[in-house]
């Protein structure tokens, strides 16, 4: 199978899904012809015209909320927010607007508004371009939570939260989109709430998501070499939550990690260890152990932020100390 | 302007139907029948009726907390409303939105909204879709004169102005938010003025004034439908009541009364009821059968509301996701 980036698999996702359905319009800064500044929508503008590709003011509030009112009015407007720290200048539209429409009118009128973020720190940004804080819409029911790690999943999960009916943050990640693998030409969907498997084993769960699956597959393998058998499951969306695969394989192994790049406090980390708290721990040999961002902001300083980055760094010690658990 | 006898008619039609409704509510609220908030529309009536009357079944509109006038003028059906304010689950939202969210989306309602300045993008993008799908849909986008302080109006208005999107912003300015009079928001006397920003007319109007309202948005609309771009309208007016009810003596903490009672001397409904005596178009007798007959429909609603069930507890979880 041929090879593309995570960013031209969304791409093409996009692609196939606005010559298939001409209700499906994106909006957003710098997407024409500049091409997004993840070069994710390069293209677009030209086969789709500046009808259906609107490069719009930086109006986050503004654009953000009439994706709502479009949506609402039968249209399927995929929106970018340049960087997921943008997203708290049009909260409103987000966690008021369209996360409660459909409930409190009662399920009428829906609001099919894919929005497009993107987390993770790295490209030396600092506190204001590098934030991970997908959990937060985590906490609002409403919304769908979409958290692609690979090309494949990407492009998948992408044409899914375009035909869905409801609200879809998708959350990219920012050190994934030249990230290559395998990803078929044609069209395909994922369901959300289903997580996969990216790597059996049997000592260890770790339970990661986004660049965080990667790296935790890199931590696998250098476990391995020491005999530690690790199994990497990674939900792909985090609402839905698919409870049912991590609990298997936490009954398998008996031991859990978790994965995520926002802080430790409140995030995705926490809400999945407290779930298996509730459900699974009597499967348990080891305390849960997250590794995730630390409580502070993202630091400037190179070195700084390579201390921040959860990584390979972090991942394997902690799955040492969890070995130790008989 | 020539204006039908039938359209001057339905404005008072609309407007009465509006206060008769929110006079019920004012008894309800006080009888704890209707639960949460009530920011009631009494004396701001001639906009809504004077603004809905130039809209089609399927034009849109947005609405806002204080939006019972605009949602009755847009044709709601005053049933499903009341019990909706009781929280019922024969109610526009099954209970579940109440005074400030009620939505009907068959006739254009695109909710009323708890959030200042909140509809303000959603009907932009209402607007923008009417463009895409090749319409001539036009969306009349009602809100406050404090939203206008927010960035949602700026944002709002300059996208609209941009894109020339058929959208009508509808500015009621009846100079408080909430408790805050207007010198104390803002430098300017005219919201219309921020209209010039955004290259759009802005026009002020006796919002108190149905025909007034009304020819400033029948020219705003023919723009929308020329494809000539979004037109400002600020609405002079004032609310009668407090904030909400349940603000302490109907909003006297900051007003006075003379201020008030002078504002009331300015009733559209009264202005009205005397033109259309003075005109000869409708006799005192009919006007007081055309009353008897909202009051009547006015207690269904209240019967209907009374009579339905609450939502069950499993309701709650329904209608999150679809």
């Amino acid at each position: 199978m041929r090879e593309i980036t995570y960013a031209q698999a969304i791409n093409e996702a996009l692609r196939q899904c606005m010559k298939e359905d001409e209700r499906v319009v994106l909006l957003g800064e710098d997407i024409g012809v500049y091409g997004g500044i993840f070069q994710v929508t390069a293209g677009l503008l030209d086969e789709f015209g500046k009808e259906r590709v609107i490069d719009t003011p930086i109006a986050e509030a503004g654009f953000v909320g009439a994706c709502v009112g479009a949506a609402l009015t039968g249209m399927r407007p995929v929106v970018e927010i340049m960087f997921i720290d943008f997203t708290t200048v049009c909260m409103d539209m987000i966690i008021n607007q369209m996360a409660k429409m459909h409930y409190m009118f009662g399920g009428q009128g829906k609001v099919p508004v894919v929005l497009r973020v993107n987390i993770g720190a790295g490209r030396g940004a600092a506190a204001q371009h590098s934030q991970s804080f997908h959990a937060l819409f985590m906490h609002i029911p409403g919304l769908y939570v979409v958290a692609p790690s690979t090309p494949y999943d990407a492009k998948g999960l992408m044409i899914e939260a375009i035909k869905n009916d409801n609200p879809v943050i998708f959350v990219e990640h920012k050190k994934l989109y030249v990230e290559k693998g395998d990803v078929p030409a044609e069209g395909y969907t994922i369901p959300f709430g289903k997580a996969e498997i990216k790597r059996e084993g049997s000592d260890l769960t770790i339970v990661a998501t986004h660049a965080m699956v990667m790296r935790s597959l890199r931590a696998a393998e250098e476990a391995a070499k020491e005999g530690i058998d690790v199994e990497v499951v990674d939900p792909r969306t985090l609402t839905p939550f698919d409870k049912v695969t991590i609990l298997k394989s936490v009954k398998k192994t008996g031991r859990l990690l978790v994965a995520d790049e926002g802080h430790k406090t409140c995030g995705v980390a926490a809400e999945i260890s407290a779930m298996v708290a509730e459900e699974g721990i009597f499967d348990l040999k080891a305390p849960v152990v997250r590794v995730c961002s630390p409580d502070t902001p993202v630091p400037f300083s190179p070195p700084l932020e390579q201390a921040y980055i959860p990584d390979v760094k972090d991942l394997l010690p902690a799955l040492k100390r969890l070995m130790e658990y008989a | 302007m020539e204006i039908k006898k039938e359209t001057l008619i339905e404005f008072y039609t609309t407007m009465l139907k509006i206060r008769l409704f929110e006079e019920r509510v004012i008894a309800l609220y006080a009888r704890g029948l209707i639960p949460g908030l009530a920011h009631l529309y009494i004396g701001e009536e001639a906009v809504a009726a004077g603004v809905c009357a130039v809209l089609r079944e399927n034009d849109y509109i947005t609405s806002t907390h204080r939006g019972h006038g605009h949602v009755i003028a847009k044709g709601a059906d005053l049933k499903p409303m009341m019990a909706e304010l009781f929280g019922k689950k024969t109610g526009y939202c099954k209970g579940k939105g109440g005074s400030m969210h009620i939505a009907d989306m068959e006739i254009g309602i695109l909710g009323a909204n708890g959030i200042a300045g909140g509809g303000i993008p959603i009907a932009v993008g209402a607007g923008m879709s009417a463009k895409w799908r090749g319409t001539d849909q036009v969306t009349v986008c009602f809100f406050g004169d404090d939203a206008s302080n927010n960035g949602t109006f700026h944002e709002g208005l300059n996208l609209a102005s941009l894109y020339r999107l058929p959208v009508i912003f509808v500015c009621e300015n009846n100079r408080y938010g909430i408790s805050v009079g207007q010198e104390k928001q803002r430098l300017i006397q005219d919201i219309a003025i921020r209209a010039t920003s955004y290259d759009m007319p802005g026009v002020v109007v006796n919002g108190n004034d149905v025909l007034e309202v009304y020819e400033a948005s029948l020219k705003a609309v023919k723009r929308g439908w020329a494809g000539e771009g979004p037109t400002l309208i600020e609405c002079k007016t004032y609310r009668w009541r407090g904030h909400h009810e349940g603000d302490p003596n109907q909003g006297r903490r900051y007003r006075t009364t003379e201020e008030i009672e002078s504002w009331k001397e300015g009733d559209p409904i009264k202005r009205m009821a005397r033109k259309l005596i003075e005109d000869k178009i409708l006799t005192k007798k009919k006007m007081d059968d055309l009353k008897n007959e909202i009051l009547e429909e006015i207690e269904q609603a209240v019967a209907f509301a009374n009579e339905s069930e609450f939502p069950t507890i499993e309701e709650m979880y329904e209608d999150v996701y679809i």
